[in-house]
């Protein structure tokens, strides 16, 4: 996650389910541009047609509870939208987009201090949210130890790599 | 500990753990459907030296989303799942027409015993808690990681115990309670929490209403949700395995978060509103508004059992539901279905004028066989009613017990059952 993320804001709401972030018809998709086109097709129908490459998702507490399909990340991610920011997230998105690297920040104070259409620019490595149209900063929340590590190595698939080959040596 | 920590701390090796520790903790049984399935396939794939599963016996693979398949694409990912059980001979590998939904199939086959620990491509995973086992809904890439190492990484979520007392009044059931508990812990009252089951009532519960209850844990954002195996949980998992297990007990001094007491002695059905799970009212308030529906859904992994249809077929027996409704049932399972069909309950339920399909997930997600237009409303027995979750965003979904639903079937809107023979019955 070292690539500067940087977009206008799309603001929405509380407990932003992933049937909205992609509805259940369009869990047959595998391909994450496929899948892009409908992200948050249940919330937004216009999200797609409105967001530019790069733009960032601001959402208040506990994005994308519900169902466990990876494809809602993917899709948004697929949707060529950089980052997600939000108060807090659900457990198995959260988990989710960490895999698929989908880059997440948790910050009360920045969804407060974004409203819809600001410049946005969030720096991976340290968390920090800056808004541009405002001139403010804001610090997200640090990942946990293992988490960091996890997004360190790359990624789940990495640290696989690495278990398997662990193995095979002891 | 609680119950969840002592499951953990074991299949992590660890003589205890703490909440926020992350541990490594091996998996007992490793579940996918053919979409989460699909997506992990193409993840191991591309997986360094991961060419075979860590053990083809402990892997469970069900067709269930979109089958028996809707189009071209849904039988693609049908396919790929099939393919790759037999290209890794995965032992449990259940097509349509032998299995059903994945998680009324588990349990019916033995594949699930209290103490063990399972992760799946499914959120509703938790459902396995009933059974005194640690279960959680995970998504693909991390699927694919247990696919491979048989082990997943997991933060030791902290315990919520809710302590239920109270005998439940008529017409009052497992899914009342948990609505009640949802609309009272809220959808995210319980995010990276494990839920603990206690209390008189739950005990007296049967093992269909803990599977209700532990299934819905997800709707209030927890982990895991999980009840202590008995008698009941044992007998139930013995008639279905010789599988040796582990039945584990919390500790008198385990440690809880939050201690939460619910007395259902007067509670009355309850109904979820649009559009959350946690938009839970009393019947009484909800009838208030004499809400008419367009369908009526009965089946899924919360209640697509035999149980929730013979309370159904015994309130539809000999009557016709309302005209301009359409009523869908769905076994939860092949076997779900066979014994229904013995019983008698599906003549009488297509008699009554329910359509009653094949086993499968398909309307409770908005798949197939049951999805919704603009502006029709829906009172289901499933487990969620977001903003689109049976099809159109701009349809309303009611969650309801079978016998609510079975009761609205009867009246055309949704209607207490307690008052069945003010409505014609």
């Amino acid at each position: 996650m070292e690539k500067q993320l940087r977009g206008h804001a799309h603001k929405y709401g509380k407990n932003i389910d992933t049937d909205v972030i992609i509805p259940g018809k369009y869990c047959s998709i595998i391909d994450p541009a496929e899948l892009g086109k409908h992200a948050l097709e249940g919330l937004d129908a216009e999200y797609t047609s409105k967001m530019k490459a790069g733009d960032i998702i601001v959402a208040d507490t506990n994005f994308g509870c519900g169902s466990s399909r990876e494809v809602a990340p993917i899709a948004i991610k697929g949707s060529g939208t950089s980052a997600v920011i939000a108060k807090s997230f659900a457990r198995i998105f959260y988990r989710n987009a960490l895999n698929i690297g989908l880059p997440i920040f948790e910050s009360a104070e920045a969804v407060d201090g974004i409203a819809p259409g600001d410049e946005i620019e969030v720096e991976p490595a340290t968390g920090v949210i800056r808004n541009l149209t405002k001139n403010t900063t804001f610090q997200s929340a640090a990942f946990p130890p293992f988490m960091q590590s996890l997004i360190e190595a790359g990624g789940l698939q990495p640290y696989v790599e690495r278990r398997l080959a662990e193995r095979q040596l002891s | 500990m609680t119950l969840t920590e002592k499951i953990l701390a074991r299949h992590a090796g660890l003589d205890r753990v703490e909440p926020g520790q992350i541990i490594n903790g091996a998996v007992d049984l490793v579940l996918a459907n053919e979409l989460s399935a699909a997506v992990a396939i193409g993840v191991m794939r591309s997986i360094k030296g991961a060419s075979r599963v860590f053990d083809n016996e402990k892997i469970a693979l069900v067709e269930d989303h979109f089958v028996p398949a809707k189009d071209a694409q849904s039988a693609k990912l049908a396919a790929l799942m099939k393919e790759f059980a037999k290209e890794q001979n995965i032992k449990h590998f259940f097509d349509v027409g032998r299995g059903g939904i994945e998680h009324v199939v588990l349990p019916e086959e033995g594949l699930v015993a209290p103490g063990e620990l399972i992760v799946g491509g499914d959120s509703h995973t938790c459902t396995y808690g009933a059974f005194g086992a640690f279960a959680t809904g995970m998504g693909s890439t991390d699927i694919a990681a247990a696919f491979v190492l048989g082990e997943v990484w997991l933060k030791v979520p902290a315990t919520i115990k809710l302590v239920y007392s109270g005998k439940p009044g008529t017409m009052v059931y497992a899914k009342d309670i948990m609505l009640k508990t949802i609309g009272t812990l809220g959808i995210d009252g319980a995010t990276y929490r494990a839920i603990e089951y206690h209390g008189t009532t739950v005990d007296e519960l049967s093992i269909t209403g803990r599977i209700t209850m532990a299934n819905m844990a997800i709707e209030a954002g927890a982990k895991n949700g999980i009840f202590h195996a008995d008698e009941k949980t044992i007998a139930y998992v013995k008639e279905r395995t010789d599988r040796p297990f582990i039945v584990e007990r919390a500790d008198a001094d385990a440690r809880y978060e939050r201690v939460i007491e619910i007395d259902i002695g007067s509670l009355e059905p309850q109904v979820a509103c649009p559009h959350t799970p946690d938009n839970v009212h009393s019947i009484s308030d909800v009838t208030r508004d004499e809400i008419a529906v367009d369908q009526v859904f009965i089946g899924s992994c919360t209640n697509g059992y035999i149980e929730d249809l013979r309370i159904v077929a015994k309130i539809l027996d000999g009557k016709k539901v309302a005209s301009n409704l359409r009523v869908i049932v769905n076994p939860g399972s092949q076997k779900v279905w066979m014994q229904a069909a013995d019983e008698g309950i599906l003549t009488k339920l297509a008699a009554a004028g329910c359509a009653v399909n094949t086993p499968g997930c398909g309307a409770c997600f908005g798949g197939h066989m049951g999805t919704l237009g603009d502006g029709e409303r829906c009172i289901s027995t499933t487990n969620r009613n977001f903003v689109g979750r049976m099809g159109s965003p701009k349809a309303e979904v009611y969650l309801g017990s079978p016998a609510t639903c079975a009761a609205s079937a009867l009246s055309g809107r949704i209607t207490d059952p307690r008052t069945l023979d003010l409505v014609g019955v």
